[in-house]
């Protein structure tokens, strides 16, 4: 495959979870070895076996996942390993000025004395961006990077990536997100299955265009889905108070309904409380104050076998620690909560003729794609792994479904099915709370939605009040 | 053989085989810096364990608590819990079981000899839910417990023995008074040491397979111990799950202790663990905690255990050669088996989960936004 980037442009590389996006770009830093070809920088042929060779050509990275000392300031983590020091110690005035002026150089607002721990996510990642630059970066790719940040923090971000590039650095902007590549790029190249598809321009290409060649036949943007016809409230929170795992408030006085028939969307950052919220309904942790009821029944202080099984779905945000064991194969996940119920077990005995049969009725009904019942859950597919999960949880009929990040990282063709059978199941009268920090995803399918800040529900929209926008400033505390 | 199976082969067993045979190859090179001949060494160390009048019936006396003690902590393992409390759940076994074994008198060996093995049991079971209610409800890591419930069950023995409620008047050293002859474990074959606990443990590595892999409290333990918060979102209680298996490892261990006072020693003394619990660890290791594998490995350390003798009487090589061997495949083995467990150690904290349904639940600290 072949890919160039030119000095002064912001080249998005766009793709499904394992396209190869982040293959391509650890060769370029250096992480990974290339079976074949070559890597030219500035026109010359080089040999990048380590960050540091990276680092050395002037090539940085920001990690999707910050590499940062909380703890230290922002003036230390930038400086950190290649500190100006005498007699061994860390000269921290040289290194705030050194600091404060590559950030000016640049456009990058940020306070060097500031404690990395007391800022904001995207604060965070301008340090990281400083890091970068800081080695003597010139091409800096970005990893994903706005999946951590609000919409209005996304904003900011598209204009310090412009104003890098107008300083002669090329950008490389790996992303699925359609809409930023849409926004931000000068050039785009779309990967699929490790191939190069396509290398266009915004101004050459459409939203829709550009998820064809992603996913490689056409592809539904919105999810089609009619009007909703809510019933009767089955899940009701009254006043929730929930501490997080270091006792500390995260949940703020909660009170929220999901009527039966509607999907309730739960909008917010990531670790606003949404995640405190959902375990206090599961019974994976107590509330401090506040009543949760399904039905007519008081379910605060139930535990979550109880919960789950008077009638609560529950997919979790994380497959991989929460969702699912790997290690386990496709059946045994497939009934992980009712593993010890008829016709699955039998007094202690389990039934496995009974496990593998439900299985692969399963298997065909959601079209999951594994080659038999007994095959490790971690031999699958991403997107197979999270249609286990979903299948689980709906297959009991639940008259709530709580769906956490129901689509995080998984294929187009796995996110359209996993919606579909949302919408279905709302159709058919069941309850869905579903979070999700892809706006997008909250948008397309909420009938009406929530929005969490620091704990708060700051408001619930209904209609057309569901708007893009006003949710991204309800999500970052404006407002 | 098919393709699949050869390659389940060579992933579960070539392991275990390298690191024994790299084991022997240490201690080859220790034979040689002893100024002896290792093929010397080695075919009387085989003579000693195998063909000599009743070498075999030793070997496989000495493996019977290897089995047992084997299982307590691959059961242990399965379950994400390391229990190096062995030695402790063995000797209050002991105790439970010798108090039976002398005290219950008029009883016939039907009911009697149950009853010791089940009192034995019942003792480890005990000692080995401490660290399992300490671990589910407070987070207390289970190897500082065992560790040191291990010296509080040694001390406990001591009281016992040494001029306490349970020594023998008749005599001066620290034990209990023999065992009754309807609590012995009977010889099953004449003329030698060997006793009815051999069939005990080749009965014990199928129920615990048959425990682990079809029953649902194994797949509890297994669940748990592949993936903890996965089973508590499923509503598993991980914290009842722990105490269940570190007493089932418990009773596995206390039933070794059982099993050597019935079965060979007769009496209860101080000396009744000496460092097998300890090897046992290298036995769940060597068999991948698979209840099958424990057989093998079990047999190979009880070979090497009661060969050394011989080797030593033979050919003056010490008897701590088995040591070197031993801690050698141990170090082999465990390589890398430890260094991935105390990774996962690392990037799972210990903390508290819920025990009784209904208590406080924590879910252990997620990764938040960087």
């Amino acid at each position: 495959m072949d890919l160039t980037v030119r000095w002064g442009e912001v080249h998005a590389l766009l793709g499904e979870n394992g396209a190869g996006k982040s293959t391509l770009m650890n060769v370029v830093y250096g992480l990974t070895r290339p079976d074949d070809g070559t890597v030219l920088f500035d026109g010359r042929p080089v040999q990048v076996s380590s960050p540091i060779d990276a680092i050395r050509l002037g090539i940085g990275m920001v990690h999707q996942h910050f590499m940062l000392i909380p703890p230290l300031t922002v003036a230390e983590n930038v400086v950190l390993g290649h500190e100006t020091a005498r007699a061994g110690i860390v000269d921290v005035q040289e290194a705030r000025r050194e600091v404060a002026e590559l950030a000016r150089r640049h456009g990058l607002q940020v306070d060097p004395a500031a404690r990395v721990a007391d800022l904001s996510v995207g604060m965070q990642q301008r340090v990281e961006i400083l890091k970068a630059l800081y080695r003597g970066a010139r091409l800096l790719v970005l990893d994903e990077p706005t999946a951590v940040l609000t919409p209005p923090e996304v904003e900011r971000l598209f204009e310090v990536v412009h104003q890098l590039t107008k300083t002669g650095c090329a950008v490389i902007f790996i992303t699925h997100k359609l809409a930023e590549v849409m926004a931000v790029a000068n050039r785009i190249t779309v990967m699929r299955r490790g191939r190069v598809v396509a290398t266009t321009a915004p101004a050459e290409s459409s939203p829709a265009e550009l998820a064809r060649l992603m996913v490689g036949r056409p592809v539904l943007l919105r999810v089609e889905k009619g009007v909703s016809h809510p019933g009767e409230p089955v899940l009701r929170m009254e006043g929730l108070v929930v501490d997080d795992d270091r006792r500390q408030v995260a949940v703020d006085g909660v009170s929220l309904e999901v009527r039966a028939g509607e999907i309730v969307g739960l909008a917010g950052v990531e670790g606003n409380g949404q995640d405190q919220l959902i375990e206090s309904i599961l019974g994976l942790r107590h509330p401090r104050q506040g009543r949760i009821v399904l039905g007519a029944r008081d379910i605060t202080h139930d535990i979550t076998r109880r919960v789950l099984r008077a009638g609560v779905g529950h997919i979790p945000a994380d497959r991989h620690t929460m969702g699912a064991i790997l290690d386990l194969n496709v059946a045994d996940n497939l009934i992980l909560s009712d593993y010890d119920r008829p016709p699955f077990a039998r007094g202690l005995l389990r039934q496995i003729a009974a496990v593998i049969e439900h299985a692969a009725r399963v298997i065909t009904a959601f079209d999951i794609r594994a080659e038999s019942p007994e095959q490790s859950l971690g031999s699958l597919s991403g997107g197979n792994q999270q249609k286990v999960v979903v299948a689980r949880e709906l297959d009991s009929g639940p008259t709530v479904l709580v769906a956490s990040q129901p689509t995080r990282g998984i294929d187009v063709g796995s996110i359209e099915f996993i919606h579909q059978q949302l919408i279905r199941r709302r159709d058919e009268g069941m309850a869905v709370l579903l979070v999700s920090s892809e706006l997008d995803e909250i948008l397309s399918l909420s009938d009406r939605v929530a929005v969490m800040y620091r704990g708060r529900l700051v408001a619930v929209l209904d209609g057309e009040q569901i708007e893009s926008e006003r949710i991204g400033l309800l999500m970052a505390g404006a407002a | 053989m098919s393709a699949a199976t050869l390659r389940w082969a060579r992933g579960t067993l070539l392991l275990p085989l390298v690191s024994v045979l790299l084991g022997l190859a240490v201690g080859t090179v220790a034979v040689l810096l002893s100024g002896t001949s290792p093929a010397d060494a080695y075919w009387a160390l085989f003579q000693g364990a195998f063909t000599n009048t009743n070498a075999f019936a030793e070997t496989l006396v000495a493996t019977v608590p290897y089995v047992f003690l084997g299982l307590s902590v691959a059961v242990g393992f399965r379950a994400g819990l390391f229990n190096i409390g062995g030695a402790g759940q063995l000797f209050i076994g002991g105790i439970f079981a010798a108090f039976v074994g002398y005290r219950l008198g008029g009883l016939p060996t039907v009911v009697h000899l149950p009853l010791a093995l089940l009192a034995g049991m019942l003792g480890g079971f005990l000692w080995g839910a401490i660290p399992g209610v300490l671990k589910a409800r407070f987070g207390a890591h289970e190897v500082i417990t065992t560790i040191m419930l291990n010296y509080v069950a040694a001390l406990v023995v001591d009281l016992m023995v040494n001029k306490g409620p349970m020594s023998d008047p008749r005599t001066a050293s620290p034990q209990t008074p023999p065992m009754l002859a309807s609590a012995q474990l009977p010889i099953i074959v004449p003329d030698s040491r060997l006793h009815l606990g051999l069939l005990l443990a080749l009965l014990a590595l199928p129920v615990m397979w048959f425990l682990l892999e079809r029953t649902t409290i194994g797949f509890r333990i297994r669940a748990v111990g592949l993936n903890a918060s996965a089973s508590r979102a499923a509503g598993i209680s991980v914290g009842w799950t722990m105490v269940i298996v570190m007493g089932i490892s418990g009773a596995l261990a206390g039933l070794a202790g059982a099993v050597q006072v019935l079965g060979v020693s007769n009496v209860l003394t101080p000396s009744l663990s000496s460092g097998v619990a300890f090897d046992a660890i290298a036995v769940a290791l060597l068999a991948g905690s698979n209840p099958y594998g424990v057989l093998p490995a079990a047999l190979l350390f009880g070979a090497l255990k009661s060969g050394a003798s011989f080797m030593q009487l033979e050919t003056q090589v010490s008897a701590d050669l088995i040591s070197v061997v031993q801690a050698a495949v141990i170090v082999f083995v465990a390589a890398p088996l430890l260094v991935r467990w105390l990774f996962r150690l690392r990037s799972a904290p210990a903390a508290p989960v819920s025990i009784a349904e209904g208590g406080l639940g924590q879910t252990p600290p997620r990764e938040g936004v960087a």
